[in-house]
């Protein structure tokens, strides 16, 4: 039997959250190193599995494993990834691995700075790292309610993470928002789901919750159209999509680093994921029937979110909103259901994914020094972070969706899928470029260049070595996958080519 | 030599950026060597395409020196790099003039290691999109080169730098979203965005796109074109931030944005307009004749009335494009005719030429700005008795850009001139006009600078005006002597646009 | 009559039987500060009876012992097992508490009515239904005002008997009238009679009304309901963990063996009646949770919510909504029991139940906070904790049967839910005592509180995730009643 490499992925956080556990809490250190050691543990294997799918042009479901779990109700914990998720395993393992090294937080002596996670690393690691289970076991999930199991798991840390150790401002109220809007999202799939359960298992005879049995139990057209809406926008919601993205921002600006750069690198890419995954790709003449609306609101999302974010003054709340917007990208994407649109929304999901936690990685550093992300408080940063400041800069050029990164290799195809099945839209969408293009290059402008304000003067100090490492880690990601296209895009076309046989236009 | 001939343009493409890659690691503190290693590193592109020039060959139809190497399969796109003469001019002007420019700038010394590798990842943003025959590979290094201009502008300018890079940024990303919109058209059309497949294709294409006909589509792309290169040139009245943008700029900065970027827009009228387009061009081919001339008149104009003096020459590249654009107009409006091709010459080599004599110029602002900290015409003022090698330069440079016969930009305007005289003759007479008051713009600059009465501030003390230095000698010496071999023996280069000419339109 | 099988079926009961007579003798003998280990020998008896019955005493085919008034099957089985757990549980619970733990009768008691709810849970006539019943409640009330310095505790007593009482009393009248109208008294033989039409319809639904009062009282349905939070929050905690859970779980397995079994035939009569019950319930019981801010009366109205999403499972009327009725009962035992078993530890040392109490608790003792988080997030339904697959598995049923807007109700219920349990967790995880100084002021956990803590804990976390083998047996007690 192969190596079981997914369910190694899939469980190494939570198997390093229960040793974390039991490190005494005093320690701190320790449990600093057993976190970066199980984040680059997965982040290899992840990375593994991504290079094999790619170098030995897999398509399809690979590196399956499925083990029996509760065959009387038809439930297995089936594990694979194809072209779409493998890239998004990735994203997760560096996320994890790059969200370690910038929380790392060891106290230095000799600046009094106190950047990362001071106050109970152990606890924390532990909560991000579970959550980082539920993460992967949703990207690699083949079974209906494993992945509503591992979905859950990936929210409700969230909760936690926020009230813990989040701005102290607005983290009650944020978390509760937050776990309160996802959770409604989460159940009202899960209603969806439970109906597909028993219906496919009436008409076939099979009562399963394997979704490849379930991409083939050919459900009635008027049952789709019926459930796809509470599936797609249930999971949607995590996606950010407008008008259910209103938690989003504020789960961002109340959220530590780590889990800012968690919940907008991955947490969101999980909502749309299984919205493709269990809305799209189950009830595809539902998608097909709703795609106008899914349009709509993602058009909305997008442009808003854009002209949302030109406002904002807190650093993090224009991030958030830009998230709102790029995520509106995502769903335009979805909602084209052909080929350009689903590619370029599959490599958005990971751009994005990376992009932004760099943007929040940076400004967290900014804050842990600055204790502001006011805008106009802010200035002049690149005199004593350089490095952080080039980080966010080729991050805002990846959010413009300028050639050369990532951004652009996956907003393109986006926007000439939509072309193709809407032009009112793809022009309307456009603008947001323009906009993105100016909040972005005035906010760098203001942040990182011209006078530091006297407040600031001495208390700056640059960062560290760790948040160096994760920052080269991310833009190189961004860079290569912009010179490179190739080392993703044919992965997930094979992915998307699945979904349009599903679809039956291809 | 295999691999330099078959890989000539990637290399020529690619070594400015690969250096601004390794100059990343160099250590940060030791400015000198920094400006050596750009400089040098910017000098072998430039060695490169002289052996282009040289192994070129004019008679041969199509793009020569093509490399296609797998991109973005999954759209069709791929890296599909050729030159034809009139691409291959740009390719030249542009890695001539970038070492220049960073010759040029061997007196900044404010982080210095970002600002050379802006300059070198400029260079392989302009020098991609003139070298491409695909696209979407077009549109992306037309977009990477806006990325260094806005920080050089944004970092290195001068006073008024954020709202002038802001501008500039808004103003041709949304240019470029028409280009952007046009692209992803065509691709969707055609399936490919490969340009020799499209042109191929082109007259071919059937049934309809969204529901439209297919001539609608190519109407709307048309649109989406023109918007985005008449941005880019600029075509008057999308100029506006052109003289903030240059006038804001470092000096190298304004070299090159007014060396080679203005022609980007220009390239893209000529490689993708008007060879798509012959019906559509030549329809609108008077209103795009009446801009150029409005460029012309209100150029000189606006030219005339600045008292900045980096502002006046901003507002001559106004002026100097509009010979370009109505060389272009000409050539459309008439296409195929003997008189079409001689205004199309005129309008390549005048692309040509206003790359050297704006580089020039700007080169020669930032040279007294440099010493005087002052650009406003006013307080200068007989300084010819203090810098008379400089001033020598600057009296020359300028009657270039007058177009004294003799020196290139007459050769340029004359033909423009002579040949839309009978195809649009209206405006080319109201243009002549403006020529007038090239002249006198020129002439004013001129005066205030270097002649009437000295403004005794310059002559003695700490404000003593020193002479032009040997470093800024040098770096004019190439722009002068092609100025002056163009302008009495153009054929070497016409030649070579001629038959790029005849081959194209 | 007394075949191997008829002892084998009421094995459980003679073992506990046995184990508080000998805590009887014992106790004398174990001067008053050392009787405390009196909860060693129950608990360490009942975890003996358990892998005994386990070993040896599993039914096989259904059969009926004692005169056809025991059932000898899985449903039974399986309950008893859980009643055993719960019951070992609490015995480790009440060791360490100030006013009852050094007392033998609490255990003797609490053994008392193990035995009753291991009765009802396999009882197959009304009588002995009835007598199960009785013997298990009469322990209860006096369990529940134990601590009779205590004005509270004795009000808990009761208000608890005489509502139970009074109950109890309705159940009766129901019982005699079905005797009235058949003839007979066991619940087959009942069902039997029901199809040959032996009652009018009228009068079908009036019994059927006076059980549904009875049993809700048990298990604390709305309207009946009101009972539970004054005892809870009055009884010793432990105790009030042994009602909420070992209690609920009783009165579930009879409403499911006398609806199922008795009634099955009549099932629109009741299964309508019993969706609105369970809507309203789970409403209530959320509604009334939201506002508290004492730890037991807030998990008494969350215990009356589940017991609202347990009903979904019998209103499904299938083998899945059965099987996922007695799969949540197991799931909601050691949830639940976990819950107050923080409760006790915290109280124990902090001597408050108000969630001011609570406050920085994970700091405290990180290990009680995080037992806390589990069993309060598997209260939510939360994965990997056991609630989330009991919660999906009963909705799941209720899909099945048709009964979306339950389930949709059901949904709307456990957003209130995730609301209030992540509020106390605010407490015990964000806000932090007046000085900050809770390293000085360390929660510590008496072993056995340890030990019972840390077993819940781990089959909160097992039923949550290697869930097949407790499904299977969840559906082999399902299978039993069809």
């Amino acid at each position: 039997m192969a190596f079981p490499v997914l369910s190694v992925i899939v469980f190494t956080p939570a198997v390093a959250a229960m040793i974390l556990l039991m490190i005494p809490a005093q320690r701190k250190t320790e449990a600093r190193g057993v976190a970066l050691a199980a984040a680059t543990f997965a982040l290899l294997l992840s990375l593994w599995v991504y290079i094999q799918y790619l170098t030995q042009h897999l398509t399809g479901y690979q590196f399956v494993e499925q083990y029996n779990w509760l065959p009387a109700l038809g439930i297995s914990l089936h594990f694979g990834v194809d072209g779409m998720s493998a890239p998004l395993v990735l994203l997760t393992g560096v996320v994890m691995f790059t969200g370690v090294l910038i929380s790392w937080g060891e106290f230095d002596e000799k600046s009094h700075l106190s950047a990362g996670i001071q106050d109970r690393p152990r606890e924390f690691f532990a909560f991000l790292f579970i959550l980082a289970s539920g993460v992967f076991g949703v990207f690699t999930s083949l079974d209906l309610f494993m992945l509503f199991f591992f979905y859950e798991i990936a929210v409700f840390p969230m909760y936690l993470l926020i009230v813990i150790w989040g701005w102290i401002k607005t983290r009650e109220y944020a978390a509760m928002k937050l776990t309160l809007y996802l959770f409604i999202g989460s159940v009202v799939s899960l209603v969806g789901a439970l109906a597909m359960y028993w219906t496919a298992g009436q008409s076939t005879g099979i009562y399963t919750f394997d979704m490849l049995q379930l991409e083939k139990a050919g459900f009635s057209a008027s049952f789709q159209n019926i459930w796809f809406l509470p599936v797609f926008f249930g999971f949607a919601v995590l996606g950010g999509i407008w008008p259910f993205h209103n938690w989003s921002p504020d789960g961002h600006v109340a959220a530590p680093t780590a889990v800012s750069m968690f919940h907008a690198g991955v947490l969101m890419k999980l909502g749309a994921f299984a919205a493709l995954r269990v809305g799209i790709m189950l009830l595809p003449e539902g998608a097909q029937h709703w795609s106008w609306l899914i349009m709509l609101c993602a058009g909305v999302a997008v442009v808003y979110g854009a002209f949302i974010a030109f406002i904002q003054t807190d650093l993090k709340y224009m991030i958030g909103f830009s998230s709102v917007s790029h995520m509106g990208l995502v769903m335009l994407g979805l909602s084209t259901l052909n080929q350009n649109g689903l590619t370029g929304a599959g490599v958005q999901m990971f751009s994005h994914g990376i992009m932004t936690a760099l943007m929040f990685a940076v400004t967290g550093m900014i804050y842990d020094r600055s204790h502001t992300r006011q805008i106009p408080e802010l200035g002049g940063m690149n005199k004593v972070m350089p490095f952080a400041a080039i980080g966010f800069i080729i991050a805002g050029l990846v959010s413009m969706g300028m050639p050369g990164f990532s951004g652009f290799i996956a907003e393109f195809p986006i926007f000439l899928g939509v072309w193709q099945s809407q032009w009112l839209v793809a022009v309307i969408a456009s603008i947001s470029i323009v906009v993105t293009a100016a909040y972005i290059m005035i906010n760098i402008r203001k942040v990182f260049f011209g006078d530091m304000p006297e407040k600031l003067e001495g208390h700056m100090t640059d960062i560290t070595v760790l948040d160096k490492v994760a920052i080269t880690t991310l833009c190189l990601l961004m860079i290569v996958i912009g010179l490179f296209p190739s080392v993703i895009v044919p992965m997930v076309q094979t992915g998307v080519t699945h979904i349009l046989n599903l679809l039956g236009v291809a | 030599m295999d691999f330099l001939n078959s890989h000539l343009l990637s290399l020529i493409l690619f070594i400015p950026a690969v250096a601004a890659v390794v100059m990343f690691f160099l250590p940060k503190d030791e400015a000198k060597f920094l400006h050596w290693f750009a400089f040098v590193a910017s000098l072998i592109p430039f060695a490169l395409s002289i052996y282009l020039w040289i192994q070129f060959k004019p008679d041969a139809l199509g793009f020569q020196f093509q490399e296609q190497y797998a991109w973005y399969a999954a759209i069709g796109s791929s890296l599909h790099l050729g030159v034809d003469g009139l691409s291959l001019t740009m390719v030249l002007l542009t890695t001539l003039l970038t070492p220049l420019a960073l010759l040029a700038s061997f007196s900044v010394s404010d982080r210095v290691k970002p600002y050379l590798m802006l300059f070198l990842f400029l260079e392989t943003g302009m020098l991609g999109v003139f070298m491409t025959i695909d696209l979407l590979i077009f549109f992306v290094f037309w977009e990477i080169g806006l990325v260094p201009m806005y920080f050089l502008i944004n970092q290195w300018g001068s006073a008024n730098r954020n709202y002038a890079s802001l501008k500039f940024m808004i103003y041709t990303m949304g240019g470029s979203l028409g280009l952007l919109l046009g692209i992803q058209l065509l691709g969707a059309l055609f399936g490919t965005f490969d340009l020799a497949t499209i042109i191929t294709k082109w007259t071919s294409a059937q049934g309809s796109l969204l529901g439209f006909p297919i001539a609608t589509v190519k109407d709307v792309v048309f649109w989406a074109f023109v918007i985005a290169f008449a941005v880019k040139v600029p075509i008057w009245p999308f100029h506006t931030w052109l003289p903030d943008a240059h006038t804001e700029a470092p000096t190298a900065g304004s070299m090159l944005l007014a060396g080679v970027l203005l022609k980007l827009g220009a390239y893209g009228f000529l490689r993708l307009v008007l060879p798509l387009y012959p019906e559509q061009a030549k329809a609108y081919a008077p209103a795009l004749a009446l801009l150029a001339t409005a460029a012309i008149v209100f150029g000189a104009f606006a030219s005339f009335a600045q008292n900045d003096f980096k502002r006046l020459v901003a507002y001559s590249s106004v002026n100097h494009m509009g010979f370009v654009v109505l060389g272009i107009a000409a050539a459309a409006m008439a296409s195929g005719t003997a008189d079409a091709r001689i205004a199309m010459n005129g309008a390549i080599l005048q692309m040509f030429n206003h790359g050297l004599s704006a580089a020039g110029m700007f080169f020669l602002v930032g040279v007294i700005y440099e010493r005087t900290h002052t650009r406003n015409l006013d307080e200068f003022g007989g300084l010819f008795p203090l810098v008379p090698i400089y001033g020598g330069i600057l009296i020359f440079t300028s009657m270039a850009s007058l177009g004294l016969p003799g020196l290139n930009g007459f050769v340029s305007e004359f033909l423009v001139v002579r040949g839309s005289y009978p195809i649009l003759t209206p405006y080319t007479a109201i243009s002549m006009l403006g020529l007038l008051f090239t002249g006198a713009y020129i002439l004013k600059g001129i005066s205030k600078v270097l002649q009437g009465p000295m403004n005794e501030n310059w002559a003695h003390g700490e404000h003593k005006l020193t002479e032009i230095s040997t470093r800024e000698i040098i770096v004019m010496v190439p722009l002068m002597t092609l100025i002056l071999i163009i302008g009495v023996w153009p054929a070497w280069i016409l030649d070579v646009i001629n038959k790029a000419v005849m081959h194209l339109f | 009559m007394f075949t191997s099988v008829a002892y084998l079926s009421i094995l459980p009961e003679i073992l506990i039987l046995i184990l508080g007579v000998i805590l009887l003798i014992v106790e004398p003998f174990l001067k008053e500060e050392r009787r405390r280990n009196l909860g060693w020998l129950t608990a360490g008896g009942l975890l003996i009876i358990l892998v005994v019955s386990l070993l040896v005493g599993r039914p096989g085919d259904p059969a009926m012992t004692f005169g056809n008034t025991i059932r000898f099957d899985w449903l039974g089985f399986f309950f008893e097992m859980l009643l055993i757990f719960g019951a070992g549980i609490t015995a480790l619970f009440l060791m360490d508490h100030e006013k009852v733990g050094r007392r033998g009768e609490v255990y003797v008691l609490l053994l008392a009515s193990t035995i009753g709810m291991s009765l009802m849970s396999s009882a197959a006539d009304l009588i002995m239904l009835y007598l199960a019943i009785e013997t298990t409640s009469i322990p209860l009330y006096v369990l529940a005002g134990f601590m009779l310095s205590d004005d509270r505790s004795t009000e808990a007593g009761f208000k608890y008997l005489l509502f139970g009482a009074m109950t109890s009393a309705v159940m009766l009248y129901g019982f005699s009238l079905l005797y009235g109208f058949t003839g007979t008294t066991n619940l087959y033989a009942l069902a039997d009679a029901f199809k040959a039409g032996q009652i009018t319809a009228p009068v079908m639904f009036g019994v059927i009304i006076l059980l549904i009062v009875g049993l809700s009282f048990k298990v604390s349905i709305v309207p009946f309901h009101f009972w539970a939070p004054d005892v809870y929050e009055g009884a010793p905690t432990p105790i009030s963990g042994f009602l909420s859970t070992a209690s609920k779980a009783a009165g579930f397995v009879v409403i499911a063996r006398l609806f199922l079994v008795v009634f099955h035939d009549f099932t629109i009569d009741w299964m309508s009646a019993f969706a609105v019950l369970s809507a309203v319930t789970m409403t209530v019981g959320n509604l009334l949770a939201l506002p508290q801010k004492n730890i037991k009366r807030m998990l008494a109205y969350s215990s009356i919510a589940h017991a609202g999403y347990a009903m979904i499972g019998i209103v499904a009327v299938s083998k899945l909504g059965i099987a996922s009725v007695v799969f949540y009962m197991a799931a909601y035992i050691v949830t639940n029991l976990a819950a107050f078993g923080v409760v006790v530890a915290v109280g124990r040392v902090v001597g408050s139940d108000d969630y001011d109490a609570y406050k920085g608790l994970s700091r405290r003792s990180p290990l009680l906070g995080l037992i806390m988080l589990a069993a309060f997030l598997s209260l939510a339904g939360m994965p990997p904790f056991a609630g989330f697959v009991a919660k999906v598995f009963v909705f799941a049923a209720g899909v099945q049967a048709g009964f979306v807007w339950l389930v949709v109700v059901g949904i709307l219920n456990s957003i209130i839910g995730v609301y209030y349990y992540l509020n106390v967790m605010k407490y015990v995880y964000l806000y932090r005592l007046e000085n900050e100084d809770e390293d000085k002021q360390p929660i510590s956990l008496t072993r056995p509180y340890a030990i019972a803590l840390i077993v819940l804990v781990l089959g909160v976390i097992l039923l949550g995730t290697v869930f097949a083998p407790w499904f299977g047996y969840s559906n082999a007690a399902a299978l039993n009643l069809f």
